[in-house]
């Protein structure tokens, strides 16, 4: 089960990687699970500066950037 | 430089179109043409470099460098960086927090957020474009300084008490990444960083130009320096005031008040409206609500605001 969470506090483009991640992990087939994560001191925590970014299980894995389809779901992929 | 762009609008206005080169109809469709195309070369090219640099420059790194320096060149620095580092007020909070929690001063962090969304690229590159390279120099130079003076000085009021909505001492992870990444990865960030951009600002140029160009060729020179000329006092606080709220508009404000400083409106006051645009905004006095009070806030305003004006009343009595 890969835990995909995505960082932001509610802006446009978090609302838009949060759409794209659950896309590229629905087309893999793995089983997952969502999390949205806008609480700002966990934000924060987790050593974030620039939303939305994306973590699997925990581990933060890019930031201030939404990536193609491909690549998030080679991010996602290879994520342990 | 732009000589092609020049020859191809002049082919494309007099020639194909067949407008005369004497018309105001004419001069002002090539006006728009080469613009338009000067400006998006610009932009096109000038975002996909500095978005090169910032993949060395993540904020983690920034906050590094930031860190180790001393009281005062930190502040220097912490400006210079935030020329470089782009600004979106969504992640004006975490950025903040992510400095003030590893311990970076809060005036050091005020140099920081006053000059990141400031002196950004689209705006130096539509003022260079438009106003050329000394107006675009003045700009950024005068916007370093505002951005280390305000720092400065909200430094020394000690105002750390004014913050609130989360724990200053909690230790945070320190997470890097970009430093290995590989060039593959830095083009493919930077192309897609500038393709967002283009994409959002493209409707603003081209609206801006239009009625800029419009403005060039229609308005009579000198039209508004009875209203906004050197002489008049009151044109700095407002174009300080009126600018505050246009804060999403700000690629579009450059073609058109480039246009409007053509007609008389003064260089300083110009400048004024310019960094009221940027500097700030309403969106990001909301969101940054949530980690100070209100008292703070008016404070950071209140002298980013008088830096501008001071700006505008400098440029209106030593430019003439």
């Amino acid at each position: 089960m890969k835990k995909i969470q995505v960082l932001g506090m509610g802006c446009a483009k978090c609302n838009k990687l949060y759409a794209a991640a659950e896309a590229a992990a629905k087309e893999l087939g793995l089983p997952y699970e969502m999390e949205k994560i806008d609480d700002i001191s966990r934000i924060t925590e987790m050593g974030v500066m620039m939303t939305p970014a994306l973590a699997v299980n925990g581990k933060v894995k890019f930031s201030a950037r939404i990536p193609a389809n491909d690549e998030l779901k080679k991010i996602i992929q290879v994520a342990d | 430089m732009f000589k092609p762009v020049q020859l191809f609008a002049d082919w494309l206005v007099y020639g194909l179109f067949g407008l005369g080169r004497d018309t105001l109809a004419g001069s002002s469709v090539n006006f728009f043409v080469f613009d338009t195309i000067k400006i998006s070369l610009l932009l096109a090219g000038i975002i996909f470099a500095v978005s090169i640099i910032r993949t060395f420059l993540p904020p983690s790194r920034i906050r590094e460098i930031i860190l180790k320096k001393s009281r005062f060149s930190g502040h220097l620095w912490a400006a210079a960086l935030g020329i470089i580092t782009p600004f979106c007020t969504c992640s004006a909070i975490p950025l903040f927090l992510g400095f003030i929690q590893t311990g970076i001063p809060l005036g050091v962090t005020f140099s920081f957020l006053v000059a990141s969304p400031m002196i950004n690229e689209v705006a130096l590159i539509m003022l260079f474009g438009m106003f050329g390279f000394k107006i675009a120099a003045y700009y950024a130079l005068s916007g370093f300084i505002i951005a280390v003076v305000s720092g400065l000085i909200i430094g020394r009021l000690n105002l750390e008490h004014l913050l609130e909505g989360f724990d200053p001492s909690k230790k945070i992870q320190n997470i890097s990444f970009g430093a290995e990444m590989p060039w593959g990865e830095r083009f493919a960030f930077a192309r897609e960083y500038t393709w967002d951009i283009l994409k959002t600002v493209w409707p603003y140029v081209l609206a801006g130009i239009g009625i800029g160009a419009w403005i060039h060729g229609y308005v009579p020179e000198n039209f508004l320096a009875r209203w906004a000329g050197a002489d008049k006092w009151y044109a700095v606080p407002l174009a300080t005031l009126v600018g505050v709220p246009l804060y999403s508009n700000a690629a579009g404000v450059i073609p058109l008040v480039s246009a409007l400083t053509e007609k008389g409106v003064a260089l300083g006051t110009t400048l004024a409206f310019m960094m009221a645009v940027t500097g700030l905004s309403l969106p990001e006095f909301l969101i940054l609500r949530r980690v100070m009070k209100v008292k703070l806030l008016l404070v950071f305003f209140g002298i980013v605001g008088a830096g501008i004006m001071f700006t505008g009343f400098l440029f209106n009595a030593i430019v003439k």
